[in-house]
């Protein structure tokens, strides 16, 4: 009894009581990691869209990136000379992975490509160790980090610009989408393969601005994740929470990996911060899985699939 | 057949071979003059399509590959070339099945031909030559791709080919899966393109009576060969031809005999 009621009375009674200063300030707190999660999402989508890939690897390109920042930056580089170069690496990555992986297995089951992202991921998380070294290391890329008071609710002026640059980047990304040529190209490439290349689309270059456009994705996601959290081995596990995002948002939508990102990101933190005193807390480990194996039930080609075009 | 030097494509006795095993076109030998309309005709599976996509060189993405024999185009060997490389030196190819980008707008389909041409410039007059030849496009061009009939589909996929300014197109079966007036419509289209801008026409057909009416020149594939191969008007009148591709003969039923005399003549041509 006591139960039914600390999970369907007790939460509604706390977001009311210091309403909408609280409760704002959670939601916020789960935009943030949305977004980090939409980021990460989009990656996903962006590469699957345009060959078909289910890239494993981008977790591990997020930690590669990190990594490869905070390693520059140690070397006492200026941060946005070490931010160019590590944007520099990951479009060189692109180049490597198109050159010695794709190229050599365009037309191979998709089974085949995805294990190959699987040995990429080995391959990312052991080179950037080797390279940089396996302990924790701090990010900070001077942006300040002080509380800012926004009509009652307090932020982090950390958080806060993080957001507003992860919210540009996916404007940015979305417009280049839809209006520039080469959008256009990327989406052609995503519909149909074969007749993209019969009207000469270059199917290599495209493959190689996927993966640079998802490599600094990345190394954005990496960013904002590594200075909260730090830069370490964990950071690559931020892939797995994708994967829900996927689901709810649908595998081949730009738009869906957003949102998803953003409902999973500020769903979790509610239900932590309300209902997780009645099961006893870290509800943001487990929710967003639970939440996208309800919406498999519902529908399985996620909020924004695309719809598959039957005429009949 | 000798005036090979002024043709505009020269395929020479190739051979195409799926998945390293499967040897499907065993010495096929044509040539496309310049500015002229050829058709390839044969029934299914004879091997049209596979020799189209080892022009386009379409092929290798379907992991065949020419491995005797060379194609020519304005004299340069293009075997090993991209698809990208033959569309900038203005080949292409419009797959059968139209394959639009269901997803794109019409308007956007065709702007994806103009691709390879450059991301600056502002591609209204190509639009505009375009939607000249296809009036229907241009009421259709803010509709998704995937939900327009199969007629504007095709027309579609043809005029995305024209956006890339070709020299040479290779139609694939452009009546598939069409009404006879739509049809009509389509291949008059062709003809004009082919007499006002230029455009060599190398058709893929199974329809061969519309093909022999649009075409001046014929070959006839069968299991991978060509068979026969003529003036339009001459394959018309050749009784096989009328037997076996136009559904109509002369006589009445052929007798055994009759059929066994051409399987003769094949074999022999082959
Ligand atoms: N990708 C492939 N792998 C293996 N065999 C193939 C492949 N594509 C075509 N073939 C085979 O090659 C032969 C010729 O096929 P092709 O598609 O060229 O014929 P077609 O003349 O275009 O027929 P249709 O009129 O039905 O389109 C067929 O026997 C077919 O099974
Ligand atoms: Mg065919």
């Amino acid at each position: 009894m006591e139960f039914i009621e600390s999970v369907t009375i007790t939460p509604f009674v706390m977001i009311a009581q210091d309403f909408p200063v609280f409760f704002g300030e959670v939601v916020f707190n789960g935009v943030l990691t949305g977004v980090l999660y939409s980021l990460v999402a989009l990656g996903f989508v962006l590469i699957f869209k345009a060959s078909g890939v289910f890239n494993f690897a981008q977790g591990a390109m997020v930690l590669f990136a990190a990594l490869t920042l905070v390693g520059l930056m140690e070397l006492g580089l200026p941060v946005w000379l070490a931010f160019i170069l590590t944007m520099g690496a990951m479009v060189a990555l692109a180049y490597a992975v198109e050159l010695l992986v794709l190229r050599h297995l365009v037309n191979q089951p998709d089974i085949i490509l995805f294990m190959s992202t699987i040995g990429l991921t080995f391959f990312l998380e052991g080179f950037g160790e080797t390279l940089w070294g396996s302990n924790v290391k701090k990010l900070d890329i001077g942006i300040p980090d002080t509380p800012v008071e926004i009509t009652g609710m307090l932020f982090n002026s950390f958080d806060l610009i993080a957001a507003l640059a992860c919210a540009l980047l996916v404007t940015g990304l979305a417009f280049f989408f839809q209006y520039t040529p080469t959008g256009r190209a990327l989406r052609a490439v995503a519909d149909d393969h074969q007749a993209a290349l019969a009207v000469g689309i270059p199917l290599k270059k495209i493959w190689i601005i996927v993966w640079s456009v998802a490599g600094i994705v990345a190394l954005v996601a990496g960013i904002v994740w590594g200075a909260k959290s730090g830069v370490q081995f964990s950071l690559s596990l931020i892939a797995l929470k994708a994967l829900p995002v996927l689901i709810l948002g649908g595998f081949t939508s730009v738009p869906g990996a957003i949102v998803g990102g953003l409902i999973i990101g500020v769903g979790e933190k509610i239900a932590e911060v309300y209902w997780g005193p009645a099961v006893g807390g870290a509800i943001e480990n487990w929710f967003a899985y639970v939440l996208a194996l309800a919406f498999l039930f519902v529908r399985p080609q996620g909020l924004f699939g695309e719809r598959i075009i039957e005429r009949v | 057949m000798t005036e090979n030097g002024s043709a505009l494509l020269n395929v020479n006795n190739i051979e195409v071979i799926y998945d390293r095993v499967i040897l499907v076109l065993k010495g096929v030998s044509f040539h496309v003059p310049e500015g002229g309309i050829v058709a390839l005709l044969g029934a299914n599976g004879a091997g049209k399509t596979t020799t189209l996509k080892a022009i386009s060189n379409l092929l290798r993405a379907e992991r065949g590959d020419v491995t005797k024999g060379t194609i020519e185009y304005r004299n340069e060997r293009i075997e090993k070339l991209s698809a990208h490389d033959l569309v900038t030196r203005g080949v292409v190819q419009v797959m059968e099945g139209r394959h639009c980008f269901e997803h794109l707008t019409v308007e956007e389909n065709l702007l994806t031909g103009a691709y390879i041409r450059g991301d600056k410039k502002n591609f209204s007059d190509d639009l505009d030559l375009v939607y000249r030849y296809f009036p229907r496009l241009k009421e259709r061009r803010r509709a998704q791709a995937g939900y327009t009939s199969g007629g504007e589909q095709q027309m579609t996929a043809i005029a995305r080919a024209l956006m890339t300014r070709p020299k040479m197109m290779l139609l694939d079966e452009p009546s598939m899966g069409l009404a006879p007036q739509l049809v009509e419509e389509i291949f008059g289209i062709v003809s004009r393109l082919n007499e006002e801008e230029g455009v060599t026409i190398l058709l893929a057909e199974q329809n061969t009576n519309m093909a022999l009416r649009y075409a001046r020149y014929g070959y006839i594939l069968e299991n991978g060969r060509v068979v026969l191969d003529g003036e339009a008007s001459t394959l018309r009148e050749n009784e096989d031809v009328k037997e076996f591709y136009l559904g109509l003969s002369s006589s009445g039923r052929k007798s055994y005999r009759d059929v066994k005399s051409y399987r003769r003549r094949k074999r022999w041509l082959a």
